[in-house]
């Protein structure tokens, strides 16, 4: 992100007299600072209310979601719902299509990406800047505005309601050499040429210097990918017809359709699919935070 | 850009040169191309083909014919082209203008020296990672128009008659609105944070001793700041608004009747399902033309803002 401010303009003129700064903060700050935090509980429990509603209705039974009033810790926690639903729809197939297809691509992506980002960052050619250009210009076109001729190729390879169509579309994507190349530009060139003096190639300075250099950017674009991948419903609605190969995002819309009265069941799945991405945000979130604050751009 | 991709003239014009060149270029080739070759094939082609697309007649059975702008003439007199460009205007106008003021809210708000501010901060980003099924279902039955917390709430505080949310024609996209805004406040207000960080303190600090209070402060000193972060997430906003899909598909269907029929949904529809191949992507044509004018119009207001 760019820090392009002007300096404001009322700001400038010499200080009157040696104000005391914020008075009223100066005086109570125990009390401020009880008022700030109330108020950002506040704030987050109106924002998290929703999840904690799922989380709640997931551990009742059906006649219970919709009650009035409503109950946020049921009386009776059925934890059984988190047994039964492994029974009333093949779950686990599709958590592991949903876990073959994000580690997949996010591998692909992460790979291919940081490689093409070496040759876009480091190495000088003729016509470099016009490819990269054109990476860029897809960026910008709205993935909707493409999506039919896409699925004709696929169709015409006969790769429709396999896999492959959806690694085929997503494993290539500009957003990773994007993202990657903005971190490789950060690292100065001189590295490059000492280690090249010192008889490094080019694939040696990729893999010996550039790879341990990037964890943190190569962390941020696995993240990225691994959720938008688990959390993507149009690729597999639009490409997978076999239940068998369904994604737990594919599964969990179907099941909706099929028992739409089973509201504690549905919420029951809905907090299995988002748990893998919960445990993995914790554990990551430094990385996320860091990939969207640089690049800006979703995947 | 394009003055780095030659090497400054070489001095003594000779073998080595040249040779270097040529190695240089297989070299950056061979890195480039794994990564290529798939986004030739399966990004670049199919938006070429959408373009070529859009001037012929095709559909799943026959062969496809060139048919100039029969296609853009046929959408002008089609209803639900209409509709769905009525639609995503609404669905815009409420996303762009709702998502930034509660991003930047967030941002202000969790913009401290805090102990626990960045529990906070995950929390308010946690609901944009949430799967978009999830999401849906969620606020499907939150909405819910007689047992719903949403109305319940409302009936509470005194509000007769509450509205019937997704069962209702005029109260759907509202409540895709709202959703929409709900989850993506939190990666918007990541950026805006960003953009607060690169503030100095030392403007605050003047302004204070100046007297200013904090409202002055954030007018005269924040959102002027803030300016570049705000047009970009603008930019952003704008795209995503336009090309909205799998929120509408998984939570309303475009329903009920055509109420949150959207472009891109048209555009699935015709080309996906009723396999109008030329058809659909004249839409899709029009939607990228859109969102790409009004992003050449964002750059040109902030272009003529920078330079006064």
């Amino acid at each position: 992100m760019t820090a392009l401010h002007d300096p404001p303009a009322d700001t400038r003129r010499p200080p009157r007299h040696a104000a005391p700064t914020d008075p009223a903060g100066s005086r109570h700050p125990r009390a401020r600072r009880t008022l700030t935090y109330a108020g950002l509980t506040a704030m987050t429990s109106l924002t998290l209310m929703p999840l904690a509603w799922m989380l709640s209705a997931s551990l009742k039974r059906d006649a219970e979601v919709l009650a009035i009033p409503i109950q946020w810790i049921p009386d009776e926690l059925r934890w059984s719902n988190f047994v039964e639903i492994w029974q009333r729809i093949p779950l686990a197939t599709y958590l592991g299509n949903s876990l073959f297809l994000s580690l997949t691509i996010t591998f692909l992506q992460v790979l291919t990406g940081s490689f093409a980002a070496y040759g876009f960052a480091k190495v000088r050619f003729p016509g470099r800047d016009a490819l990269f250009l054109g990476y860029l210009a897809t960026i910008a076109v709205p993935w909707q505005a493409y999506m039919v001729p896409q699925y004709i190729m696929m169709q015409r390879a006969e790769l429709t309601d396999t896999h492959w169509s959806i690694i085929l579309l997503q494993a290539f994507g500009a957003f990773g050499v994007f993202l990657m190349r903005q971190y490789y530009m950060s690292i100065p060139d001189e590295l490059c040429e000492a280690a090249k003096i010192d008889g490094l190639s080019d694939y040696g300075i990729y893999r010996r210097i550039m790879l341990p250099l990037s964890k943190p950017a190569l962390a941020s674009l696995a993240l990225l990918t691994f959720v938008n991948t688990w959390n993507d419903y149009m690729g597999p609605f639009i490409y997978l017809t076999s239940n068998e190969l369904w994604t737990v995002q594919l599964g969990l819309r179907s099941f909706i359709g099929q028992y739409e009265a089973e509201y504690a069941m549905i919420m029951t799945g809905a907090v299995l699919s988002v748990l893998p991405i919960l445990v993995l945000f914790l554990f990551g979130q430094r990385y996320f935070i860091q990939g969207i604050a640089t690049s800006g751009l979703k995947g | 850009m394009a003055s780095a991709t030659t090497r400054p003239a070489p001095i003594t014009p000779g073998r080595p040169r040249r040779r270097r060149l040529w190695r240089d270029t297989l070299i950056g080739w061979s890195f480039i191309l794994p990564n290529f070759l798939g986004f030739a094939l399966f990004t670049l082609v199919p938006v070429i083909a959408a373009f070529g697309l859009a001037f012929m007649d095709w559909d799943s059975y026959g062969t496809p014919e060139w048919a100039g702008l029969d296609n853009f003439q046929r959408l002008w007199g089609d209803e639900n082209f209409h509709v769905a460009l009525r639609n995503t205007l609404y669905y815009a106008a409420g996303h762009i203008p709702l998502t930034l003021l509660a991003s930047l809210g967030l941002a202000m708000a969790l913009n401290r020296r805090l102990r626990a501010v960045n529990f906070f901060r995950t929390a308010a980003f946690f609901p944009y990672i949430t799967s978009l099924v999830a999401v849906a279902i969620v606020w499907n039955m939150l909405f819910n128009p007689t047992a719903g917390p949403v109305n319940l709430l409302l009936e509470a505080i005194g509000v007769q008659d509450p509205p019937r949310w997704v069962s209702s024609t005029d109260w759907a996209m509202p409540a895709v609105i709202i959703t929409s805004v709900w989850r993506d406040m939190g990666y918007y207000m990541v950026l805006y944070l960003a953009g607060l960080q690169t503030i100095p303190k030392e403007y605050y600090e003047a302004a204070k001793v100046d007297g200013a209070g904090p409202w002055q402060r954030f007018w005269g000193i924040t959102l002027p700041s803030l300016r570049p972060t705000t047009f970009f997430v603008l930019v952003m906003l704008t795209i995503q608004s336009f090309k909205v899909l799998d929120l509408i598909v998984v939570m309303t269907g475009g329903g009920p009747g055509r109420s949150t029929l959207v472009l891109a949904q048209l555009v699935y529809r015709e080309g996906i399902t009723e396999g109008q191949f030329g058809y659909s992507s004249a839409i899709a044509l029009v939607l990228f033309l859109i969102v790409f004018t009004v992003t050449i119009v964002q750059f040109r207001i902030n272009e003529r803002r920078n330079a006064t």
